[in-house]
């Protein structure tokens, strides 16, 4: 991480004044006014459009490797997703996950 | 008076299961952070002033990318983007409650305090305003706090954690532990291969802008997939009437 500090508390007051913002949206300035029904539509689906596209180049090229795609980390998100889809329980997915990842860099590693 | 504390208590009993997901989660955000290179006093900065755990993982991973301010802040902002829509849906109950008061429900307004309290508001409407601003503060009391002791907790000890730990992956295995739950119908499901699809095409793009396209896409795949969805749905019930 290559920033100034003023530019890493730049970074955490405008996500946090945005936020705020976002939540207080309609509670605090709009009020009682309706949302548009196409607003609301893409708004359901904002956080499922944005973090499995982060999430995918950090599987498919982990940074641990320099990049390089490791099947211990492939293995590891497979059941993660996999416990979380059938589970609905997001500990239970990460647990899933961590033990994967660790018997398998032991394993292979 | 005691009737007010009942609210306060039921709401503090109803959002307390979620300590088992936040504790850890913002215990990963603290040592995940630490690690990262950020001092206690950034990570609680992010903690107290975001408090919102997934927008800070999306910063803290764009930030270990060098990716340029307005990149991190357009990506965290987007994954939060969904609170407008709580914020919506809370102002029909909320929206008498005296400014101050919406104004730090707004700050505290997360995930797991506005689902528990929405479903709360509609099974019992006879409810006061001053009772479900209470019952509110009720719930975000057992998720919030300790999410700012444990992040705390994880900064403190992040430091000290050997890399053999593997810890560069608890950032994607948490958040595949948010989206999976939250993949519940067909049109999730195709939000969130459009997003993966595309930001993996558009990954050569400078600064992470990839992503941006890749999420912008997948939102009205998302509303498109739904749409057609409640369109065949209304003209099946119609044929059978």
């Amino acid at each position: 991480m290559n920033y100034s500090d003023a530019t890493i508390w730049l970074i955490i007051v405008a996500l946090g004044s945005g936020t705020f913002l976002i939540r207080f949206s309609f509670l605090g300035l709009i009020g009682n006014r309706r949302l548009p029904d196409w607003a609301l539509r893409h708004l359901r689906y904002t956080a499922v459009a944005v973090m499995p596209g982060l999430v995918a180049p950090l599987v498919v090229w982990p940074q641990a490797t320099g990049g390089a795609t490791d099947l211990p980390r492939i293995l590891a998100a497979a059941a993660t997703l996999g416990v979380g889809l059938t589970t609905r329980n997001v500990l239970a997915s990460i647990t899933a996950g961590a033990a994967t990842l660790y018997t398998m860099l032991w394993l292979l590693g | 008076m005691s009737r007010s504390r009942d609210h306060f208590w039921r709401g503090f009993r109803n959002g307390a299961p979620f300590l088992l997901v936040v504790v850890p989660f913002a215990l990963l955000f603290g040592v995940v952070a630490t690690e990262a290179g950020l001092d206690l006093l950034k990570v609680m900065g992010f903690s107290v002033l975001v408090i919102a755990g997934a927008s800070q993982f999306a910063a803290l991973q764009l930030m270990t990318d060098n990716a340029p301010v307005l990149m991190v802040l357009a990506t965290a902002l987007a994954v939060n983007m969904r609170m407008a829509m709580y914020s919506a849906s809370l102002t029909p109950y909320l929206g008498a409650a005296p400014l101050w008061q919406r104004a730090l429900a707004a700050y505290f307004l997360v995930d797991q305090s506005y689902a528990v309290s929405i479903a709360e508001y509609e099974k019992r409407p006879e409810m006061s305003v001053r009772d479900r601003v209470v019952y509110f503060f009720g719930t975000m009391t057992p998720v919030c706090i300790p999410w700012y002791v444990a992040t705390y907790v994880g900064a403190a000890v992040g430091a000290r954690i050997p890399e053999a730990w593997a810890l560069d992956f608890a950032v994607p295995i948490t958040f595949l532990a948010i989206i999976a739950p939250a993949l519940r119908t067909f049109a999730h499901v195709g939000a969130a291969l459009v997003s993966i699809a595309v930001a993996l095409s558009l990954s050569f793009l400078p600064y992470n802008s990839g992503l941006l396209i890749a999420a912008a896409l997948a939102m009205m795949v998302g509303a498109e997939i739904e749409r057609q969805t409640t369109r065949r749905a209304a003209r099946r019930k119609e044929t059978k009437a």
